[in-house]
């Protein structure tokens, strides 16, 4: 009965093993991938989203694999993005002609593994899920093999995400050696009231291993390297879900086991926001190709959610995964729009590639616009609503971190700057030549994604607001 | 009539989705240039009769909100409209002043016309959207969201400058709007509150109450704006089309003036008595430095910018005198200038188009060939200084005296702009328009037109109304202003 009711509550991850698997054979056996391989790493990812929505909560396996409302709203999100991810890169690399079907396999598998991160009660599934998807990563940022670029993203990307691996591997040995157990519930009740300091030396390397993984300051230095060289679909991809999936990991790391030392994360955790926010600001001034632009925007969007969660509380909770929400879909729709547009046969990346783009491709254009007004955080955008979340949540948790809010804030207006510098090039500037016919399916992908961001959020709040909410207590408890 | 205010704000949107659609279909794109101009004029027009029904309506001798509109939204937030005495007439200016600029700009603007009917269209929605909204998230969508169709209608259809204007224009107010934020986001996790009237009612301690003004002071100035925060409106103003110039100068500035009424008088009255002499003191310097500044200015439009601020000057001395002269004198002078130096900028645009510039010293003897054009502008210079029978004259005097009831010395220096305005007003007038043509370009030059006739028609109308029937505005607007003197005074008396 007890495997039945563990593996009952394993059920998404079980899916994806299994479709992994299947489909790992299909592609191997079967000469050529259509569109029904895709559908069906489609229906895979939907089937696990369903039983992860609908299914019971609990523990399982021991404790190393939790079930709740949290795991259930992130793994919806996830697979969610995911499944559009798939999507994005089949139709791109289709159209380039170096579509395998490998492609398809290591997204399900990376968002298997980020399904276990946000379940896992327990520093060795933690650790497990981590490395799965972050492996996944790797093979991703490297798959234009021919290209030299490429292949360097893919190198860098796994030289420093095998650093932050060793770091937090360390981080958790330090742990288990203090508290005397790898098991959540159990370090929390081990840290309660007060720890020795080597636990506390743990806890800070668990926060630098993972601020690799959602590239933090200071440890964002791969982010611009591997989105420039990486292929653009992919980095739509892994831009969004990993980072979503590695906060609310963070989540449930810093307030489930180490609730009891929330003085002491809070200042790194708030040190390392700020920190964030200001180099994703100022960095962000000085580059000229966009996917490196889009890497500091995402490392200063990384910091506000870091600011919410540093709020901490199911309202912060709740503001970092609203705000992580909404920023996974600017994202994917912003890097679907760079994956849709070419000139002239070449890939669009510097600011002089989208000089008049609003007389030649106004729709994109206006989706690319309200892209960048929307990471911005200008009104009525999505990106708004994030952050209204976050600092509300950050005024309410006292003053360190109201403080923190409004310096953020004030960050934001200098980054405004090259938000407003990309909206000048594409509305005010005069078109240099002519771009090709995008691609249809990045379109499509783009233009919902724009459209969500105004005006359906307003409307998704309604009730993003109390999922997001259930979501967090989850967490937090 | 519930639901009249989203209807007044969210009709521009109609014709917003009418010129996409033409967009997406038409084929001609002349022809798709002048059907966009047609559907952005009657939209403009429709919605302007609305607003005029809205003001009929209105019960002036009620001093609360009404048309009220609520629904709950998200996070403790509602969607909730609704007007008083202070903000329903701008509401109307700003219906009125549309139809004008679509038609300002009906042949001034020749390229992306459509882009530029629905830039107007979208900030009509949200200028209108900032006087009804009664929840102070729905106030800073609309308030902050005008930003991004201006920052465009500089961008695309300025001037020279046109890139380093938009960008001071934006970066400018979003950093005061940000502080306002985080000031608002406070307020609301203080008074678990988002909803303006409740808020309006709530006692903050006077030690916050001194943060939240200074943070809603750093946007409102900026927006005014007040001196010294003042430098991006003339680069603004230089750079804007004709009809930008119009909007930002007629209703965007009053937007600074209604959130001083709005927010930082009734909700922090403390704080407010006690920066008090900091207002009156910028209010000042703005009113005489300005007019200084003004009358050295050799670009037209710069210096109707900056006999903008010196204007302001005198609505921020007003609001702060918190006598009920005063605030009715501030909400006066607002419309007042909203419809003069909205005027004043349609004249500039009427040589601009014709001679391409805008330097006063390339002019000299318009009234030789254009004497309707001449009439017409002398007509809104007066106004500009404030003559007698004018809609300026009864701003002035009334913002002077209720400050001169609050402090003597900040009235009588403020005076001392009242003739300065005079000095540079008379001075530019007399150079553009009177003497002998001795510019040969100019000898061609041709009167108003049947469409500048339409266009100024209204605002001539509209000053001489304001200016001798001055009591229209006060029926809508002292019971609202009584209320909000009387809980100001009971809030800060002990």
């Amino acid at each position: 009965m007890g495997l039945i009711r563990d593996a009952m509550l394993a059920l998404p991850e079980l899916i994806l093993t299994g479709a992994a698997l299947i489909l790992l054979i299909w592609g191997a056996f079967a000469r050529k991938t259509g569109p029904v391989f895709i559908l069906a790493a489609m229906l895979a990812l939907a089937a696990a989203a369903f039983a992860a929505a609908t299914g019971q909560g609990g523990r399982a396996f021991g404790g190393a694999l939790i079930a709740d409302d949290g795991a259930g709203f992130a793994k919806v999100a996830i697979y969610g993005a995911s499944a559009v991810a798939i999507l994005l890169c089949d139709r791109w690399f289709t159209q380039k002609g170096t579509a395998r079907f490998e492609l398809t396999v290591l997204i399900i598998l990376a968002a298997l593994g980020m399904g276990i991160m946000v379940s896992a009660g327990d520093l060795i599934s933690l650790y497990v899920g981590v490395e799965l998807h972050s492996l996944a990563l790797y093979i991703l940022a490297a798959f234009q093999r021919d290209d030299a670029k490429s292949s360097e993203a893919g190198l860098k990307y796994f030289v420093l995400g095998a650093l932050s691996s060793g770091l937090l591997l360390y981080g958790a040995s330090l742990v288990y050696g203090f508290a005397g157990s790898t098991n959540f519930l159990a370090i929390a009740a081990a840290t309660r009231g007060s720890a020795h300091v080597g636990v506390i030396f743990g806890l800070v390397f668990l926060i630098c291993g993972i601020g690799f993984k959602v590239s933090a300051a200071p440890f964002h230095m791969w982010t611009p390297d591997v989105y420039e060289g990486a292929p653009t679909p992919i980095v739509g991809f892994f831009a969004g879900a990993p980072k979503l999936a590695a906060m609310a990991l963070f989540a449930r790391l810093l307030t489930e086991a180490f609730g009891g030392l929330t003085d002491e994360w809070r200042q790194v955790v708030l040190i390392v926001a700020l920190l964030s926010v200001f180099v994703g600001a100022f960095a962000g001034l000085a580059q000229s190709n966009l996917k490196r632009l889009w890497a500091y925007s995402s490392i200063a969007n990384i910091g506000y959610a870091l600011v919410g969660l540093a709020a901490g509380g199911p309202a912060g909770v709740q503001s970092m995964l609203i705000f992580m929400v909404l920023y996974t879909i600017d994202v994917t729709g912003f890097f679907a729009c760079l994956a849709a547009l070419k000139r002239e046969g070449r890939a669009m990346e510097s600011f002089d590639d989208f000089a008049g783009l609003m007389s030649e491709r106004p729709g994109l254009a206006l989706a690319i616009t309200v892209f960048a007004l929307s990471q911005l955080g200008m009104p009525p955008f999505s990106g708004f609503f994030g952050k209204f979340y976050v600092f509300k949540a950050a005024l309410a948790a006292g003053p360190f971190t109201t403080w923190a809010a409004i310096a953020a804030l004030v960050g934001s207006v200098v980054a405004a700057f090259y938000y407003l510098r990309l909206i000048k090039v594409m509305w005010f500037d005069p078109a240099p030549g002519v771009t090709d016919a995008p691609a249809g399916g990045a379109t499509a992908i783009a233009y919902a994604a724009a459209l969500f961001a105004i005006p359906v959020v307003w409307i998704a709040l309604t009730w993003l607001d109390p999922l997001s909410l259930s979501a967090a207590i989850a967490f937090v408890r | 009539m519930v639901g009249i205010l989203s209807l007044v704000t969210f009709l521009p949107l109609v014709g917003v989705a009418a010129i996409l659609a033409l967009k997406a279909f038409a084929t001609d794109e002349a022809r798709a240039a002048g059907a966009a101009r047609w559907i952005a004029l009657a939209v403009t027009l429709a919605t302007f009769a609305l607003s005029i029904v809205l003001v009929a309506s209105f019960n002036g001798a009620n001093p609360g909100f009404q048309f009220v509109e609520d629904a709950p939204w998200f996070a403790g937030l509602h969607y909730r409209m609704g007007v008083d005495g202070i903000s329903v007439l701008f509401v109307l200016l700003t219906a009125f002043l549309m139809p004008i600029c679509i038609l300002a700009s009906w042949t001034s603007i020749e390229k992306r016309v459509l882009e530029y009917m629905i830039a107007f269209l979208v900030l009509e929605t949200l200028v209108i959207g900032v006087f009804c909204a009664l929840d102070l998230i729905l106030f800073y969508l609309f308030f902050e969201g005008q930003l991004i169709p201006m920052f465009l209608i500089i961008g695309i259809w300025g001037g020279q400058r046109r890139v380093y204007a938009a960008f001071k224009f934006f970066l400018y107010t979003l950093l005061g709007s940000v502080l306002m934020l985080a000031a608002i986001l406070f307020m609301i996790s203080v008074a678990g509150t988002s909803s303006i009237p409740e808020l309006m009612r709530f006692k903050f301690d006077a030690g916050a109450q001194t943060w939240m003004w200074l943070a809603f002071f750093a946007s409102f100035a900026v927006k005014m704006p007040m001196w010294p925060v003042h430098t991006w409106l003339p680069d603004a103003h230089v750079e804007a089309p004709t009809a930008g110039s119009v909007i930002l100068a007629g209703i965007l500035l009053k937007m600074g003036g209604y959130g001083f009424l709005r927010f930082s008088l009734p909700m922090f009255p403390q704080a407010s008595v006690l920066f008090t002499p900091l207002v009156f003191t910028l209010s000042v310097i703005a009113i005489v430095y300005t007019s200084l500044v003004a009358f050295r200015q050799t670009d037209i439009k710069k210096l109707i910018a900056y006999s903008s601020v010196a204007h302001m000057g005198f609505v921020t001395m007003g609001i702060f005198s918190g006598n009920v002269i005063g605030e009715q004198g501030a909400i006066f002078q607002m419309l007042s200038h909203g419809v003069i130096s909205g005027a004043l900028f349609l004249c500039v645009g009427v040589v601009y188009d014709r001679m391409h510039t805008r330097e006063i010293a390339f002019y000299g003897g318009l009234a030789n060939r254009m004497p309707w054009y001449a009439a017409t502008f002398m007509l809104f210079a007066m106004g500009n200084v404030g003559l007698p029978g004018t809609s300026g004259f009864v701003g002035e005097i009334l913002t002077m005296t209720g400050a001169y009831r609050a402090s003597t010395w900040t009235a009588i220096i403020a005076a001392t702009g009242v003739i300065f305005s005079a000095v540079y007003m008379l001075t530019v007038y007399r150079r553009v328009v009177f003497g002998e043509i001795t510019n040969s370009a100019l000898a061609t030059v041709t009167d108003l037109n049947n469409r500048e006739v339409l266009i100024f028609a209204p605002l001539i109308v509209g000053t001489l109304v304001l200016g001798f029937a001055p009591g229209l505005v006060f029926e809508v607007t002292s019971a609202a202003t009584q209320s909000l003197v009387a809980a100001y005074h009971a809030a800060t008396v002990r």
